[in-house]
């Protein structure tokens, strides 16, 4: 009787998730109808799309699986690059342009899958803040290598080199395709808003399944005590893997999403920053918490842009809300001050928030 | 000879490197956290001696002294309002994204008070360059000072810590929070203490490095700042010899990976040399290993 209960309140729970996303979507839509959104708004919608799947994908490790991971930008940029690729290679073959950023997205994702096992072998090994430093590394190093490709193709085939466009060596008819530090240029612009919310319903989809399935147990079980967990015949290996993979190929399907917006896809701007600003969405918008993630990611992409009517004192704003809010949501005395005055509301709140 | 003076310019760097790792390393010891403001206060600590020097026009001692004065006032402070009221929150998460919101409003702060254009540091070092084998082989002044510094630092921290009573605290605290409280030391104060100590460095650390490299802006500390965190790692966190092995090798390593390697894959080199030794070594290099109880 209980099980059942729980179950319904999950199913309840995560309707209400999907609800929110498909809400928005259908209130974006009535404003771009209208007209009442401003350019630079509607220039925000995408990059929107891309945090919040970054967001709940990293919340898939952090909050989780447990494990702080600071290098999530180097699998949005595993599968930024692919997927461009994928799109420059096919643009001639595959016209239709709404098939060719799906199987774009899928490359980006399988892309970064794959880098996420061959990176979280190695450093699920490791604990803490260890692991976090890790994870950091690697994100350099993705973008670090990123910076010195040069790809180009001609009729020959394709061509590849690490030192500068000219030792590409490549026919009159050759063209370059990803330039060193310039990145890749002229991706087709394939990125919509409608694709980018079904992407977020669909990462969404995955993740919250996979919480609610006797994997996603084992992966909690994990982070709450790694020895019973263990003593108890759970995988430790093979499940900390799989929320990892998983997360990465998310983040690369993000990256996907990312890179078909731009005109030039660079790797530099998946750096350390990059990494942190969605680490922040996490934590702020509640660790392990999936409806959070989104939430915080929206509001806070969304508020440099509405601050901008203070110009230079944007960021210093940003900064400051950012502090206090994290005092006022975890700060033990804030706590205890908010039960005293507001008890009876957040109790209530927690109640339907879980 | 080039291998040489690669090797001591290699040194040079690390030393900044070690000098930053040390506040890094005796924060989280004692805290416990990853203190990701420690950069901007190197570069608070460099804006703060380019003002005194250029527009009070003092003597570059006093500047530094300046500097360091500003850079632990202003490090206590940040324990003060940002980290002391999070000490006891559920998550340890909470600290490190409060660190991160520290770090975006120093940096905006800078920018809005002295602008993004870089600001070209006068070095502070009046040590003449040192010519060895007929000139082949050349030391800069900044080179020696920084060598000597950290040495100097590295000393009088180790013989504070294990002479001293607040030294012996600091010990204590990181060792255990609980019985240390019930040994009559106190908790905040050690920690405030510790973060004066780290902010002080962090700005001998700012204006040396800011000698070698003269160009000063509002994210100068960035870069650095995750250096020294990955040299803290690399020797083991928490250990203070091991932040000062940690930070010269890294320094040694990013600089011969310049000259020999390649100059766009050198911070590739250092992050993939710091997985290796995590590997290997899963606690870094002076790390101790923590058993893990039920």
């Amino acid at each position: 009787m209980t099980g059942m209960k729980m179950k319904n309140k999950t199913l309840k729970s995560n309707l209400i998730t999907y609800g929110i996303v498909v809400a928005a979507f259908v209130v974006v839509q009535i404003l771009l109808q209208t007209g009442s959104l401003s350019s630079l708004m509607k220039g925000l919608l995408i990059p929107l799309c891309v945090y919040v799947v970054l967001a709940i994908s990293l919340n898939l490790v952090v909050g989780i699986s447990g494990e702080l991971s600071l290098g999530h930008a180097g699998f949005m940029c595993v599968g930024a690059f692919a997927s461009a690729f994928f799109s420059k290679c096919t643009e001639a073959s595959i016209t239709v342009g709404p098939l060719r950023f799906c199987l774009a997205i899928l490359t980006g994702a399988v892309f970064a899958g794959i880098f996420g096992i061959l990176i979280g072998i190695p450093v699920l090994r490791l604990r803490g803040d260890y692991l976090a430093i890790v994870t950091l590394a690697f994100g350099e190093i993705i973008k670090n290598v990123m910076n010195i490709f040069y790809i180009g193709v001609d009729s020959n085939g394709f061509h590849f080199s690490t030192k500068d466009q000219f030792s590409l060596g490549m026919e009159a008819d050759g063209k370059i395709i990803i330039n060193g530090p310039q990145g890749i240029t002229g991706t087709p612009k394939d990125s919509t808003f409608l694709i980018g919310v079904i992407l977020i319903l669909i990462t969404l989809f995955i993740v919250l399944n996979l919480i609610n399935s006797r994997d996603g147990r084992a992966i909690m079980s994990i982070r709450d005590n790694r020895i019973a967990a263990e003593s108890i015949g759970i995988n430790i290996t093979k499940y900390k893997l799989m929320a990892f993979t998983v997360s990465a190929a998310l983040a690369g399907a993000a990256g996907a999403l990312y890179s078909h917006n731009l005109a030039t896809l660079q790797a530099s701007k998946f750096n350390f920053n990059t990494s942190i600003l969605v680490l922040v969405f996490v934590v702020l918008g509640g660790i392990g918490n999936i409806r959070g993630s989104v939430i915080a990611a929206v509001v806070l992409t969304a508020l440099p842009e509405m601050l901008r009517g203070l110009s230079d004192y944007r960021m210093l704003i940003y900064a400051i809300v950012l502090i206090v809010m994290m005092l006022f949501n975890w700060a033990p005395k804030a706590l205890e001050w908010r039960e005293r005055y507001f008890g009876r509301f957040f109790k209530k709140n927690a109640k339907e928030g879980e | 000879m080039s291998f040489l003076s690669y090797l001591i310019n290699g040194i040079s760097l690390g030393s900044v490197y070690a000098i930053i790792a040390l506040g890094y390393t005796m924060v989280y010891g004692i805290a416990k956290m990853l203190n990701f403001a420690h950069g901007d206060v190197i570069m608070v600590g460099g804006y703060a001696a380019f003002t005194l020097m250029m527009t009070y026009s003092t003597n570059p001692l006093i500047a530094v002294l300046g500097a360091i004065v500003i850079c632990t006032v202003l490090g206590i402070t940040i324990e003060r309002v940002a980290y002391r009221p999070l000490r006891g929150a559920a998550s340890p998460l909470a600290v490190l994204i409060t660190a991160i919101g520290v770090s975006y409003f120093l940096q905006n702060a800078v920018l809005l008070i002295f602008g993004s254009n870089p600001k070209s540091f006068q070095s502070v070092v009046g040590v003449p360059d040192l010519k060895l084998a007929g000139g082949a082989l050349m030391i800069t002044g900044e080179t020696i000072v920084t060598i000597i510094s950290c040495i100097v630092i590295m000393t009088v921290l180790t013989l504070f810590i294990n002479k001293t009573k607040p030294g012996q605290a600091m010990l204590a605290v990181s060792e255990d929070k609980g019985a240390a409280q019930l040994m009559g030391i106190n908790i905040n104060g050690t920690i405030a203490l510790t973060f004066a100590i780290g902010s002080g460095l962090a700005a001998v650390a700012g204006v040396l490095l800011c000698s070698a490299y003269p160009s000063l802006t509002p994210y100068t500390g960035a870069m650095p700042g995750i250096k020294a965190f990955v040299a803290a790692v690399f020797g083991g966190i928490g250990s203070i010899p091991g932040a000062m092995v940690g930070g010269i090798l890294l320094g040694v390593i990013e600089i011969l990976g310049k000259a020999y390697i390649s100059s766009q894959l050198a911070d590739a080199i250092v992050f993939a040399v710091l997985i290796v030794v995590l590997l290997v070594k899963p606690t870094g290099l002076f790390g101790k290993m923590v058993q893990e109880k039920v």
